[in-house]
């Protein structure tokens, strides 16, 4: 082969035998195939443990149970029992801090009209869950203030009016 | 002396020749590729059930999904949503999810969002049939989105989730265009390619998702297919299930209980 055809050519190997070089050195030991093949198992293998490091904000209702039990045992009698302090109290934990440690002291809690509008804005749909609850007209339903002025979320019957 | 079939030739390979991926450059045991499907050794495969019926549109899942895997409150992007479907009478069915934070406030209005600004009252006594249906990842067997990501930044894992590396994702975005149900989006602060992870932190530490634990209707519901005695897994193996969008191959791992035609 003629010298100006081989000199690129050898340039050319040069060049590709750094990327190559390069890759090893940049590609992390743990990037490869793994359990689920070539198609769907190519991965950074320590990305994994990255995801199940993320902080767990919400923490369930049992959390609650110990400091706040009066309220606790007061909203699991009522209709309103399945849902989570959290729904309307906010995570217990967020980014910026803990319930628990007290770094976030005080939760804010949501009572705004909006909140009980979710479930009790009437809509008569059949087949949902939707149609069983019972609704108010927010625009006829003493628009300007919010629900707890009356009603108290955690004993949500007559009984407790306030 | 160049000929025009030798140019031509010449050219053809030197064009194949430089398609090639550097992936390609790596040599793939075959013996790797068989041990995927047949020994997977995981003992656990996460699998979702939504009971559409008892879904109230309340959106307290959206919500909770947006705080604990902290995508952007105000956003309009989010990994799980709620969708209402309502057929009125005259046979006309419309399909909505509110816009306001990826619909993290519910539904809480009985007008309909047609979008352009365009809205619609539907009056009580129009309404034939009616429904809210929770979307969120299917966490496929085989999911189209990992197929077209170029530099193995999201995968699956050995118990079927499908997760995104972010410090590998490039943003190219195929992987978004890829995903039939759309779950796919960017995340706004990160800049790369954001889905529904089942809340892996949660999950992997014997918890449920945040979604799972904000429904107060149970509406939704997680499982795991391998173990037999999973109340999830007793539904979905002895009840009528149905997947989305079944015809795309995909085998969606997130079953829907009272599906219907107009839900894609």
């Amino acid at each position: 082969m003629k010298s100006h055809v081989l000199r690129p050519l050898i340039v050319f190997i040069g060049i590709v035998a750094l990327i190559l070089l390069a890759r090893l050195f940049l590609v992390p030991k743990d990037f490869g195939v793994h359990e689920r093949g070539y198609m769907y198992g190519w991965y950074r293998k320590g990305n994994v443990e990255d995801w199940k490091k993320i902080k767990v904000k919400y923490q369930g209702a049992e959390y609650c149970k110990d400091c706040h039990e009066k309220n606790y045992t007061s909203i699991k009698k009522s209709p309103h029992r399945n849902i989570q302090c959290e729904n309307c109290h906010g995570p217990a934990n967020t980014v910026n801090g803990d319930h628990y440690s007290e770094t976030l002291p005080r939760l804010a809690i949501d009572k705004s009209r909006a909140q009980c509008l979710r479930c009790h804005f009437p809509l008569p749909y059949p087949s949902s869950g939707r149609s069983k609850i019972k609704g108010i007209d927010p625009d006829k339903h003493n628009p300007d203030v919010e629900c707890s002025m009356c009603h108290n979320p955690h004993m949500p019957g007559l009984e407790g009016l306030r | 002396m160049i000929t025009r079939r030798n140019f031509l030739k010449n050219t053809i390979t030197g064009v194949a020749a430089l398609s090639l991926p550097l992936a390609a450059f790596e040599l793939v045991d075959p013996k790797k590729l068989m041990a995927s499907e047949a020994a997977n050794p995981s003992k656990v495969r996460w699998v979702f059930l939504v009971d559409t019926y008892k879904c109230t549109g309340c959106g307290f899942c959206v919500k909770a999904c947006k705080l604990e895997n902290e995508v952007p409150y105000d956003s309009n992007v989010t990994r799980t949503w709620v969708e209402r479907y309502v057929t009125t009478k005259d046979g006309k069915s419309h399909a909505d999810t509110p816009a306001v934070g990826g619909g993290r406030d519910g539904f809480t209005h009985s007008t309909f969002d047609l979008g352009q600004g365009k809205s619609l009252d539907i009056k009580k006594e129009d309404i034939e049939k009616a429904f809210f249906v929770p979307k969120l990842c299917n966490q496929c067997e085989n999911p189209p989105c990992v197929q077209v990501c170029p530099v193995g930044a999201t995968y699956q894992t050995p118990d079927g989730v499908v997760l995104v590396d972010r410090s590998w994702c490039i943003g190219c975005g195929y992987c978004i265009m890829g995903c039939p149900y759309g779950v796919r989006f960017f995340h706004p602060v990160h800049h790369t390619a954001e889905k529904c992870n089942f809340c892996y932190h949660r999950i992997t530490k014997g918890l449920t998702t945040a979604c799972v634990q904000a429904c107060p209707f149970g509406a939704r519901q997680i499982g795991n297919l391998r173990d037999p005695n999973d109340p999830v897994t007793k539904y979905i193996m002895t009840e009528r299930v149905g997947v989305l969008k079944e015809e795309y191959g995909t085998k969606p791992q997130a079953f829907y209980i009272g599906l219907d035609r107009e839900v894609k």
